[in-house]
């Protein structure tokens, strides 16, 4: 079951339609990315789901139930733009947050402490959050979102600000979450972070959505049958042999050893391929493309605009990954 | 704690606890103190002893000038030119020259010579005492009787008393009265400015910090503006109470040190009028005087025993909350909607503007606390606020002063519900230049 099932929302504002009939349904305990380019109707989505606005149309499911406002305490939320008060304490700002998501006190003490001393920022307790660095203000930020323990967890871009190394701390934080229950929503524009992180995400484009899936699933739907292949060799010898069965995308040679990426065509199987150029050329390796999350962002969202396609974008740019 | 509650709380402590305020709360009543002590200090610092040589060419005064106790008259003699060239040779501090025809002419200046300069208060002392004796004189010369002169200046007291419809009737107050009216007016006027400005401040640092979207994913932005709005003031009433305290408190450790002295001379003096006074001989054109100013201190006494001050400082804070509620929603709106310092002026003029007038109608309420100006001025709760204390010590009908504050809580229900809108949607509104067209579209939102 999903813990939320955002269902048919559409949020109008005065001249545009921010959210047109957007649903997306978030599994238990995955991370899920919620991608899109900017002025998608992302943060929008984000505000629906935090009731910071209404919905015009749809309706918001958490666990099965109809959001309400109880439902504040079970949702964490990091905005993209950060923001504590300047001038207060940094223990009495964190506790503060903590009470107005309904933790009790001494609860949030006991919480407080413990996330404090994991991030080894005891010592900042009686300062005021403006003499902290960008970094360790993020830290701040982090805890006071998570320091409630909610079951759905809301981060816009959360390691933007952070050194490599205090970024793979939050990761582990993130992953360590989810292990213990919490479902994670991602928006993100790193596509490194979303293979690497995310089960599911949802494109949004335009206010609408466009495409939604898990991620593995997604990147094998949209395989187009191109192949890198290493040989020892001629390549006039090698690209004669392909011939009509295959287009030659990409070459970089060395010596008699070629670095080629090729996509078949029609109905041509690997296999055929295989056969016809062994007979000129000796190869080291054969491999399948798998496009990257970021090529079918590019492309679905220049799709959406244009009449654009994968196979365009996957020609004209060499971004492959794997 | 409700979320309203703990909202209210950090507004309330992060302001009590800033030096800021520790400042000013101190300051405040301290400034006032030293005021107070200043002004006893200036009226008795001149007051070291005047050896004053008097030359008198007219003869009016000679050896006739009273002494008092810091001021002694001696007649050498010695002509002018002689006495001011060997000023510095004798301990006098000051020469009186009085010219021959001093009696005839207004014209002939008295003259002063001094080595130190003596106090406002040595001259105040020379030119009474002159002028009495003149006056004294020229009756004398006239063959006039004092007492006749006494008779002849005979006082009115003149008393306002309104009649109502019903046959009931009510004396109205001196002008001294209203005056208390006006400084009530006044200072709502200044509180509401001071601290609706802080409300408005307070939220759009909020809103540039960018911490407000953290707090309205945790309460609802009307409860962070309600939060905010109490918050804020309870710090006001705070201060007005630590002033009110601390004030009484110096200024009656000042007066309980410098004046003992003082009103102790005071009285002495006012014993020795008394007996003056009594016996009926030189009675004279100052203490008639005196007489008048003292009569009138004693009426305006009598009135303000008259003045209902539990009811003024009853209504007092009724209006000032309900006219800070009503205002400070307003300025929470115009935070909400601006990015900016620089934008602001041309969203908080609309907002001042009421205040404004209704600080100026006040002066001409004062004047006619029954016209159409202060009824309706009082009734309207952009300016009830103001103009309903200046009416109030002139005695204001309860239906009236019911219906003001009916209407007062229906405005600023009604500001806060406009403000609440437009509030919501404005505190995540960012990069826009926002308009006043803008602004009213936001309240049909949807929350």
């Amino acid at each position: 079951m999903s813990l939320l099932s955002v269902q048919n929302v559409t949020k109008r504002y005065a001249k545009h339609i921010a959210l047109k009939n957007v649903s997306i349904e978030v599994p238990e305990q995955c991370i899920f990315g919620l991608l899109g380019p900017n002025g998608a109707g992302k943060t929008s989505l984000i505000r629906v789901i935090n009731q910071i606005t209404a919905p015009d149309e749809g309706e918001i499911l958490l666990n099965g139930k109809k959001l309400s406002s109880e439902d504040i305490t079970h949702i964490g939320y990091l905005p993209e733009e950060r923001g504590l008060y300047k001038k207060m304490k940094v223990g009495e700002q964190a506790l503060y947050f903590a009470r107005l998501k309904g933790m009790s006190k001494s609860d949030a003490m006991k919480e407080l402490k413990v996330w404090f001393e994991k991030f080894e920022m005891v010592s900042w307790w009686n300062k005021k959050v403006e003499e902290l660095s960008k970094g360790m203000q993020q830290k701040v930020q982090f805890i006071v979102t998570v320091i409630h323990n909610p079951k759905l967890l809301i981060l816009d871009e959360p390691f933007s600000g952070f050194d490599p190394i205090n970024a793979n701390i939050i990761r582990n934080e993130i992953l360590d979450l989810r292990k213990q229950g919490t479902t994670v929503i991602f928006s993100t524009h790193n596509m490194g972070s979303v293979e690497e992180l995310c089960d599911n995400i949802a494109l949004i484009n335009k206010s609408e959505k466009i495409l939604d899936g898990a991620v593995k699933e997604i990147r094998k739907a949209h395989r187009s049958n191109v192949y890198d292949i290493n040989f020892k060799g001629n390549l006039m010898g090698f690209t004669n042999a392909m011939w009509t069965g295959a287009e030659l995308l990409e070459k970089s040679s060395d010596g008699d050893i070629h670095d080629v990426r090729i996509k078949l065509v029609g109905n041509h199987k690997p296999n055929d391929l295989l056969q016809a150029v062994m007979q000129v050329a000796e190869i080291n390796s054969f491999k399948e493309v798998i496009p990257s999350m970021n090529d079918i962002f590019i492309a679905k969202v220049n799709a959406n605009q244009s009449s654009g396609s994968i196979e365009q974008v996957m020609g004209s740019q060499s971004n492959y990954t794997e | 704690m409700n979320k309203i509650g703990l909202i209210i709380w950090r507004e309330y402590f992060e302001r009590i606890r800033k030096k800021s305020f520790l400042v000013m709360s101190i300051l405040g009543p301290v400034l006032v103190a030293a005021g107070f002590a200043l002004m006893i200090w200036l009226s008795n610092a001149d007051k070291t002893e005047q050896k004053v040589m008097v030359i008198d060419e007219s003869m009016a005064f000679y050896k006739n000038l009273p002494d008092n106790d810091f001021v002694r008259f001696y007649y050498p003699d010695i002509k002018l030119p002689q006495a001011v060239k060997e000023f510095y040779k004798t301990d006098y501090t000051c020469i009186l020259y009085i010219p021959y025809n001093v009696a005839q002419s207004s014209n002939s200046p008295v003259k002063l010579f001094y080595k130190k300069t003596p106090g406002f208060a040595v001259s105040q002392y020379l030119r009474d005492v002159m002028e009495r004796k003149l006056y004294e004189f020229k009756l004398a010369a006239n063959n006039i009787n004092p007492d006749v002169i006494k008779n002849a200046r005979q006082t009115i007291h003149l008393i306002n008393e309104k009649i109502y419809e019903n046959g009931d009737s009510k004396e109205s107050k001196t002008d001294a009265i209203s005056v208390i009216g006006f400084v009530c007016g006044l200072l709502i006027f200044v509180f509401l400015t001071i601290y609706g400005a802080q409300v408005m401040r307070s939220v759009m640092e909020e809103k540039t910090n960018r911490v407000v979207e953290i707090i309205v994913s945790s309460v609802r932005p009307f409860q962070l503006m309600i939060g905010k709005i109490i918050g804020i003031a309870l710090v006001g009433v705070t201060q007005f109470l630590i002033w009110i305290v601390l004030s009484t408190i110096l200024t009656g450790a000042v007066s309980a040190t410098l004046l003992k002295k003082i009103t102790a001379d005071a009285n002495i003096q006012k014993a020795q009028q008394e007996v003056v006074y009594k016996q009926g001989s030189n009675t004279n054109f100052k203490e008639l005087q005196k007489t008048d100013s003292r009569l009138q201190a004693i009426e305006m006494i009598s009135d303000l025993k008259g003045v209902d001050f539990t009811a003024i400082i009853i209504c007092f804070f009724l209006y000032f909350i309900g006219g800070y509620l009503f205002y400070s929603a307003l300025f929470a709106a115009v935070g909400s909607a601006i990015d900016s310092d620089s934008d602001t002026q041309q969203f908080i003029m609309p907002i001042t503007l009421p205040l404004v007038i209704a600080y100026m109608m006040s002066i001409s309420v004062m004047q006619n606390p029954e016209g159409n100006v202060a009824f309706w001025g009082s009734m309207i709760p952009f300016t009830s606020p103001v103009v309903m204390l200046v009416r109030l010590p002139t005695g204001v009908p309860m239906w009236q002063l019911i219906t003001s504050l009916i209407l007062l809580v229906a405005g600023f229900i009604f500001t806060t519900w406009i403000a609440g809108r437009i509030y919501r949607t404005g505190i995540l509104m960012y990069g826009k230049k926002v308009t006043w067209k803008e602004m009213i579209k936001w309240i049909t939102y949807k929350a």
